[in-house]
């Protein structure tokens, strides 16, 4: 086990065999600011020392300093490809405390754009880790598509990004009129847009050559460095949180899990984008069986109540200044909440001590533990190899410093 | 703490042990290291055992032999001013049997260290440096304790509760 251990500071080795080299933070294919440190012997890499913390922006002490509806927004910026399963998350982490059951509405609206926000953040990682690899033209194709699913997120909650659509007890607003037609067109055209791109990379001798057999991770390996997600899926490790352990009514849903034995940076491709034909799937069963109802729990101290009701009734209007003044109160209690993100296993760990205020909040968030085994992936191999590396697992700095 | 509490919480330590007898990782701990569960409890569908600091190198081998395979997550929670003032936590997780627990160790301001697991699950390498980085808890046997995310020159641990949200200015 010892091997797996990222090494110990890069010093500059006193020997003219091996050089040090700086890649990151600035590197266009480190997305974000990730430095690596490397260890070079001519143009094979000797060691690997990670260097992170660029983009730390104490999010977990914030928490502490906010209400509990205040902290949905910081969840947001922790991961900028995929906010809906930050959201997500947190919600179910404090609903949980808060034994509170969330009306089916929402859980099928939530089940419906947590797979938007992985076809989101699938998009993005296909367009720059192709780009990385210089095939140039899958980029503004997966673009292309993502750009429709902003303005989708963006008419659901008035953001593209940021979106903080759902809310402790249920999801902030009924979706606009046109809504569904808009997805259910988005959803029929994905399936054949992403033979596109499949048809731009699967079979593209460059691409294959620069991705297979590169970057291998074994399923020992990977389990021992706490790798999720895609990553552990393409070293043959059939676990998917979403049927395995489901939340939020995943298990009324079909579909399965796309696994690899091939271990390398092809298979997590693979695997991803066969995902991606799954997330169509289950989003389509999501607005066909979209059932009426509310879209909050009933529960009046928690939930903000409506607009409407807020301005006729006088107990709505107290309530509404209750719970912007003073929030709620949690139970005490702690909670672990994990879900599938589009990255791996999310965990919040929620500890309450009984006031509005969430005495400690913190994120597991999946890339942090996958970057532990990029030294495992790159030793060994070419220079241009580690950014196929970095690619296959798809890194967010956000969601690594928080 | 008085014996009277103490004698109480043991009893409630039983009582839980006892229900999840089944369970493999209580089982597991309860064959192997009987003493090192200081605490059990059961709330809201988790189950939290709190173990000797000196033993938690042992208890995690130990529940990753009963079937817990993969460390989700490890943290540390402040409980200043009370004493002992952290909670370091451990998430671990078994895909063959789709459960999950959660070790916690109580460790005491004045020494604030418990042993490092990287031996045990290297993926806890990042994640003591956090830990390290963040609240001042130091990891014995860990092979690279450094801060993590805050420059090595940074004063303090900022996620101590006696640190101030908007820092030192």
């Amino acid at each position: 086990m010892a091997e797996l251990l990222t090494a110990p500071d890069l010093v500059a080795p006193d020997q003219d065999r091996t050089m040090i080299l700086n890649m990151g933070p600035q590197h266009p294919s480190t997305h974000g600011v990730l430095r690596l440190v490397l260890e070079i012997d001519g143009e094979v890499v000797v060691r690997v020392a990670p260097d992170i913390g660029y983009l730390h922006t104490g999010i977990e002490k914030t928490c502490e300093a906010k209400f509990y509806q205040q902290v949905v927004p910081l969840t947001d910026r922790i991961d900028y490809l995929s906010p809906m399963h930050n959201n997500l998350c947190y919600c179910l982490a404090v609903e949980k405390l808060l034994q509170l059951e969330v009306p089916e509405r929402a859980q099928w609206l939530r089940v419906l754009l947590s797979e938007l926000t992985r076809l989101n953040s699938h998009l993005v990682w296909l367009g720059t880790h192709a780009m990385d690899l210089g095939a140039l033209t899958v980029f503004l194709y997966c673009f292309r598509e993502r750009e429709e699913i902003l303005r989708i997120f963006d008419d659901i909650s008035g953001q593209r990004m940021m979106t903080s659509y759902f809310r402790v007890g249920g999801v902030a607003l009924e979706p606009p009129l046109d809504f569904h037609d808009r997805v259910r067109r988005l959803l029929k055209t994905l399936p054949e847009r992403i033979d596109e791109y499949e048809n731009l990379l699967t079979g593209n001798p460059i691409f294959i050559n620069r991705v297979k057999g590169v970057g291998l991770l074994s399923a020992e390996d990977a389990i021992a460095l706490g790798v999720t997600g895609p990553p552990l899926r393409a070293s043959g490790v059939d676990w998917d949180l979403r049927r395995d352990m489901p939340y939020s009514g995943y298990e009324k849903f079909q579909f399965s899990v796309p696994v690899s034995n091939d271990c390398d940076v092809w298979a997590r491709y693979v695997v991803r984008v066969q995902e991606m034909r799954e997330s169509v799937k289950i989003a389509t069963q999501a607005l066909d069986g979209l059932p009426e109802g509310r879209i909050k729990a009933d529960a009046p101290k928690i939930t903000l109540p409506d607009r409407e009701a807020m301005k006729t009734q006088m107990e709505a209007l107290i309530h509404h200044f209750k719970i912007v003044t003073e929030g709620f109160a949690v139970p005490a209690g702690q909670v672990y909440q994990a879900i599938e993100s589009s990255r791996g296993e999310m965990g919040y760990f929620a500890v309450s001590d009984g006031t509005a205020k969430p005495y400690r909040v913190h994120m597991r968030n999946p890339t942090f533990a996958t970057l532990q085994a990029i030294e495992k992936m790159c030793v060994g191999r070419l220079i241009a190899d580690v950014v196929a590396a970095i690619g296959s697992i798809d890194i967010v700095l956000g969601e690594i410093d928080r | 703490m008085t014996s009277a509490t103490e004698n109480e919480q043991g009893q409630q330590r039983d009582a839980v042990l006892q229900a999840h007898g089944q369970n493999p990782a209580v089982a597991a701990l309860q064959a192997k290291l009987p003493k090192a569960v200081l605490d059990a409890q059961f709330n809201l569908g988790e189950l939290t055992l709190t173990v000797a600091r000196e033993e938690i190198v042992n208890a995690c081998r130990t529940v990753q032999s009963a079937g817990f395979n993969f460390m989700s997550d490890l943290t540390c929670v402040d409980w200043y001013p009370n004493h002992p003032r952290f909670q370091v936590t451990y998430h671990l997780l078994s895909m063959s049997l789709k459960q999950r627990v959660r070790l916690c160790v109580m460790v005491p301001e004045g020494d604030p260290s418990v042993d490092s697991i990287t031996s045990v699950w290297p993926a806890a390498n990042f994640y003591e440096r956090e830990v390290f980085d963040l609240f001042g808890v130091r990891f014995g046997g860990h092979p690279n304790l450094r801060r993590l995310l805050l420059p090595d020159e940074f004063q303090g641990n900022p996620l101590r509760k006696d640190f101030p949200v908007e820092g030192y200015r």
